[in-house]
């Protein structure tokens, strides 16, 4: 066709011997195109080609044009109509598509291999909820064993019986009998009739009750009439004895009630405490009954009313003595305070003097009235005793002190000789002491003094019938308080009239005390830098009205002022500050001098190398970085590094650490008692593991942790959470290596 | 009493509490005094041990004469001897209700006993014998059912009720030396080989998990009782090796201080620690997060160890040795025994922080960590670590010398594992 087409074409133009020409042309070209397809080898395909329709069919005849596509189910059930009958083996049909070919089961090694893998990875995901407890027991800070803490709980009858059900006949039978009699399970287990028998019990009750009340009261009658008797008794051998018995008796309790039960025992004390009130509001045993006068009459004569007289003193005291419990470091420091804090000493005194609060004190009104009613009566000996024995004390305890404090005793003895010498002439104080006031500056130094000036009188005999009471006293804070008042009571009668005769001697003795009155206004400078230094709570008893205090201050004045004289010698500030720049300056570096005389300049002796050569080979060193303790000017700080203490110091920093800041911030937070409370202390130190002896730990299990039995409970969700990065990683491991 | 914490008068803290902290170190180092006792009765090596599940004073033995020892820990007295087996006594365990033990020995057999001995009259004689077929070289018993393992050719599951096994597990043809049921997840057991593996089988699947081959043959191996996929190796190679099950393509932590072949391991029931028994006629305890021992026990006397127990109240330590003693040490070596007053703990709580704050400075690490060593033990070390590095030095010299990349870095840890097989 496709000729004919370009025949038509092309006829206008050619003739027909030119066709014929072309004819044998286009056959030519045929010939060639096939065999040039016949090259390609597809030629005998289409040999097979059937072109034209024959009669015979050939088994070798038949064509194999659709050899290379595939049969398609679908397109032989085309033509099929959908018809019910047809379905089911369009079905069928349908299903033998699906089907594949059944492949070559695994040998046994690669099947068992599988059946592990897959076991593994299941077992080490059961195993891998633990990770949660684990880590978090291994970050515990304490972790106490036996997990299992096994708490005992009483479970209530009720409970079990009404839990517990009947199975054997023997137990259904007993239970029906239970049943029957209405024997109540449930508190309180009584059956209605006991109920209803205890009700009507009620008279039987009343009867034993006026029993038990009539036998009370006819013990109460027994009792009463024995101790009727007993009173009757005249033996008074028998008294005493029973006296010392039950006191004995009572002492003992109270010894175990404190033993026992502490708060009671306090309880107790209070109660003696009221009954030393007592004592001091009455006047008994203060020998001034009936009795007693008549036995001081006899006391002269009969030994035995002195001895009794005596011994109701001696009651009064106790009972006046007040009952506290002393700590032993009291003790300790009652001895030497007096020597020590003298100054800090006197200034609570005058203010104890002053203050009305302070003389409510329970000691205070005790005491004063006696100093009151004379100064040679029958109570002061025991104070003055006690001054004597402190005194006694401190010296002890000076001589024991270092050797720049014994001169200071020295000095201070000499001092007391001579302040004794006047006082030796009569008691006639309120002369003498303006006296000394007067003419030496130095003088009211110490308490004491004073103190032993005024009371060296009492008779002796006085003394040693309250020796024994006085040691009990002298121990304590208070006991100091109370000789201060004393001083104070003393000073106050003596004020005006000292004042007076201090001025006019004052002015006497101008010209002979010159020396003196040169060295007080030095002393007097120095002792007020001191008072600043020390603290400046005298100065702030402002009691202008009261003169006496300003001579009392005076005397602690002096007494600061004995202190700098004693360590007149020693200026230690300064000598710290020398030592202090000496060490500044070895801390300073030092330039390098680097300079060789006679390299290009003239040589020998008496030439000094030039200026620029100088300047050109001394190396100056940077500057030192701040000292540490620029600002601090009371300390010397070392930073060279001490080749002993470097062998104690960690010279590389620990592994767990990261900064050395860390380290040191863990050394540095002490961990003892001394530094913490006791809570604290308790926390710093907890053990990382507590045991119980004679406990067996079991190992763990899933009862022992509660995220573990609430997690098996809700299927383990919040620990699978948590793992998936650390569970993937021994999947996917495995896998590659199997390839 | 009040006190007044102010720093101002308690200076120098630091100072004062390193002198403190020294002289609990020096005290500490003072009084370890670990020895206990040694228990002595038994006509041969000790070969293995189990404690009673129930009772702390109760230790049972098993010597290499087939002789089996129950022992009464606080009168230091054997309470019962059964001869028990021709040969060794290979293994033994207790059930886990403590009513009765199991042992298993060279004459092929698997013989229960009763923890309470016979009555007056009576035979001592096995409450049930299991003949089997090949020798059983250990066993271990279910912590919670009526299940035991022994292990010989194959590990072998048994019901108590039963004498034939439940079920074999195998993988390759071997003699298996220890199996060990996991505590935790009681389904889980461990085996080693003496072909230099360890393998980990499900018992609910009855099949193996996995299996890790090192260096060389796995002694024993025990899991730890607080956490449930750790368990630690003895292994020949001087070394012991803990594992996470999960990983198993390198060790957790290798622990290295023997120098000679670990024989037997044991944690403490805390799970902090173990112990462990070696060749070296030494037993060291070793932190389970450290690689270095934090104490050594000899005496001159004691032999090979071939086994040993860390007791369940945390307290003591048991090694039974080749030369027929079992020793009783103390955990804690310089701990006082017995009740202490409320300050004593306070004061010895204390202390250890001290020490523990402290530890790392130098003179006080000195006195902390200096142990007395027999002279066999201490050349040894000398000589091993002159040959650590030695080895150290050539691969160094190699790397140098070869390719950049050629010799690549091993750490410590991979050295040791030869494959995991799955």
């Amino acid at each position: 066709m496709a000729e004919d087409w370009l025949g038509v074409e092309a006829a206008p133009s050619a003739s027909d011997g030119e066709e014929e020409g072309q004819e044998d042309d286009e056959r030519r070209h045929q010939q060639l195109l096939e065999a040039v397809s016949s090259l390609s080898g597809r030629r005998r395909r289409k040999l097979a080609e059937r072109t034209e329709a024959s009669v015979q069919v050939s088994e070798f005849n038949v064509s194999c044009k659709g050899a290379g596509e595939k049969l398609v189910l679908s397109e032989l059930l085309q033509p099929i109509r959908p018809k019910s009958a047809l379905s089911s083996v369009k079905k069928e049909l349908n299903r033998v598509k699906q089907k594949k070919a059944v492949e070559l089961p695994l040998s046994k090694e690669e099947a068992q291999r599988v059946v592990r893998e897959a076991a593994y990875v299941g077992t080490s995901k059961d195993v891998g909820k633990w990770q949660q407890v684990v880590l978090q027991n291994r970050r515990a800070e304490q972790l106490v064993f036996p997990l299992k803490q096994e708490i005992a709980t009483v479970v209530p009858l009720e409970q079990v019986a009404s839990t517990w059900k009947p199975r054997t006949p023997l137990e259904q039978e007993i239970f029906g009998l239970l049943h029957k009699t209405q024997q109540p399970t449930v508190d309180p287990l009584l059956t209605p009739e006991e109920t209803a028998s205890l009700q009507a019990m009620s008279l039987e009750e009343a009867r034993q009750r006026r029993a038990e009340l009539q036998k009370a009261r006819a013990l109460q009658s027994y009792y009463e009439a024995k101790a009727r008797r007993e009173k009757r008794i005249k033996s008074k051998k028998y008294h005493r004895v029973l006296k010392k018995s039950k006191r004995r008796k009572a002492l003992k309790e109270f010894e175990q009630l404190h033993k026992s039960d502490p708060e009671a025992a306090l309880a107790k004390l209070e109660e003696l405490e009221q009954l030393r009130m007592q004592e001091r509001m009455s006047l008994k045993h203060q020998n001034k009954g009936k009795w007693a006068r008549s036995r001081a009459i006899m006391a002269k004569y009969d030994l035995e009313a002195r001895k009794a007289m005596q011994e109701q003193l001696a009651r009064n005291k106790e009972l006046m003595q007040k009952v506290r419990v002393e700590l032993p470091e009291e003790e300790e420091e009652a001895g030497d305070m007096p020597e020590k804090d003298l100054a800090s000493v006197t200034i609570p005194m005058g203010a104890s003097g002053a203050n009305p609060w302070m003389l409510g004190k329970p000691t205070g009104p005790a005491e004063e009235p006696q100093v009151e009613e004379g100064l040679g009566d029958v109570a002061v000996p025991g104070a003055a005793e006690r001054k004597e024995d402190e005194e006694e004390e401190e010296e002890e305890v000076v001589s024991e002190e270092e050797a720049l404090l014994q001169d200071f005793a020295q000095k201070r003895h000499t001092r007391q000789q001579w302040a004794e010498r006047p006082e030796g002439r009569g008691a006639d104080e309120t002369e003498a002491i303006p006296e000394l006031l007067g003419d030496s500056p130095i003088r009211p130094v110490c308490d004491e003094e004073q103190a032993s000036l005024g009371m060296e009188q009492p008779s002796p005999a006085q003394e040693e019938t309250l020796l024994s009471e006085q040691l009990n006293r002298v121990q304590t804070m208070e006991d100091v308080e109370a000789l201060a008042s004393e001083e104070l009571v003393e000073e106050r009668e003596k004020p005006a009239a000292a004042r007076a005769k201090k001025r006019v001697q004052q002015q006497e003795e101008g010209r002979a005390g010159d020396k003196r009155a040169k060295k007080t206004p030095a002393k007097k400078k120095k002792i007020i830098s001191l008072q600043a230094v020390l603290s400046g709570k005298p100065q702030e008893v402002p009691c202008a009205s009261l003169p006496l205090v300003v001579e009392e201050e005076d005397g602690g004045v002096d007494q600061r002022g004995v202190i700098t004289e004693a360590f007149a010698g020693d200026d230690v500030v300064a000598d710290f500050r020398r030592e202090k720049r000496k060490a500044e300056q070895a801390a300073k570096p030092q330039p390098v001098n680097l300079v060789l005389p006679g390299w290009g300049e003239w040589g020998g002796t008496g030439l000094k190398p030039s200026t620029k050569k100088v300047k050109r080979f001394l190396l100056k060193p940077p500057p030192a970085p701040p000292r540490k303790d620029q600002h601090l000017p009371h300390v010397i700080m070392s930073e060279r590094r001490n080749i002993h203490a470097a062998a104690h110091q960690v010279n590389e920093l620990p592994f767990p650490f990261e900064k050395h800041q860390q380290f040191e911030q863990s050394i540095r937070m002490p961990l003892g008692s001394t530094w913490n409370t006791q809570r604290a202390f308790q926390k710093l130190t907890t053990p990382r593991v507590v045991t119980r002896a004679g406990h067996i730990i079991q190992p763990i299990s899933a009862e022992d942790v509660p995220e573990m039995a609430t997690a098996a409970g809700t299927g383990a969700k919040p620990v699978l959470e948590t793992l998936p990065k650390q569970q993937a990683e021994p999947f996917r491991r495995p896998r590659k290596k199997a390839r | 009493v009040p006190r007044n914490y102010d720093p101002l008068l308690h200076p120098f803290e630091v100072p004062r509490e390193y002198t403190r902290a020294l002289n609990a170190t020096k005290l500490e180092r003072v009084f370890a005094k670990p020895f206990l006792s040694s228990l002595d009765g038994h006509r041969d090596g000790v070969n293995c041990m189990a404690k009673h599940p129930k009772s702390l004073s109760t230790v049972l033995s098993g010597a290499c004469d087939g002789e089996v020892k129950i022992w009464n820990l606080t009168k230091h007295q054997c309470i019962r001897t059964i001869q028990a087996h021709e040969g060794f006594v290979r293994g033994m365990c207790a059930r886990f209700c403590g009513t009765s033990f199991f042992t298993v020995g060279d004459d092929k057999t698997v013989k229960q006993w009763k923890m309470e001995s016979p009555e007056y009259g009576e035979e001592e004689e096995p409450i049930h014998t299991i003949l089997g077929k090949t020798v059983f070289t250990g066993i271990d018993h279910h912590w919670k059912e009526a299940v035991f393992a022994t292990c010989g050719h194959q590990v072998d599951i048994w019901d108590e009720q039963r004498t034939s096994p439940m079920c074999s597990l195998t993988w390759g043809f071997d003699s298996i030396s220890s199996v060990k049921f996991n505590p935790i997840e009681t389904y889980l057991l461990g085996s080693c080989a003496s072909d230099r593996n360890i393998v980990l089988y499900d018992m609910r699947k009855s099949t193996p998990l996995k299996k890790v081959i090192l260096n060389m043959r796995t002694n024993t191996l025990c899991w730890n009782p607080m956490e449930a996929f750790i368990f630690t190796a003895a292994n020949e190679d001087y070394n012991l090796y803990t594992f996470d099950m999960r990983y198993l393509e390198s060790p957790v932590m290798v622990h290295m201080d023997h120098v000679s072949a670990v024989l037997d391991v044991d944690y403490s029931p805390t799970g902090k620690e173990f112990v462990s028994a070696s060749f070296d006629k030494s037993v060291r305890i070793f932190p389970v997060d450290k690689g270095r021992s934090r104490e050594v026990y000899h005496t001159k006397r004691m032999q090979h160890v071939i086994t040993v127990k860390w007791t369940s109240d945390n307290k003591y330590i048991l090694c039974g040795s080749d030369e027929m003693n079992i020793r009783l040490w103390k955990a804690n070596a310089s701990e006082k025994l017995g009740v202490l007053a409320p300050r004593e703990k306070a004061a010895m709580n204390y202390n250890q922080k001290l020490k523990e704050k402290f530890q790392y400075h130098p003179k006080i690490r000195r006195i902390a960590q200096h142990r007395h060593l027999p002279r066999s033990i201490f050349c040894q070390i000398k000589e091993q670590r002159i040959m650590r590095e030695a080895r150290r030095r050539k691969e160094l010299n190699r790397r140098k010398h070869s390719k950049p990349g050629s010799v690549p870095f091993v750490s410590e840890r991979k050295k040791h594992i030869v494959a995991v097989v799955k």
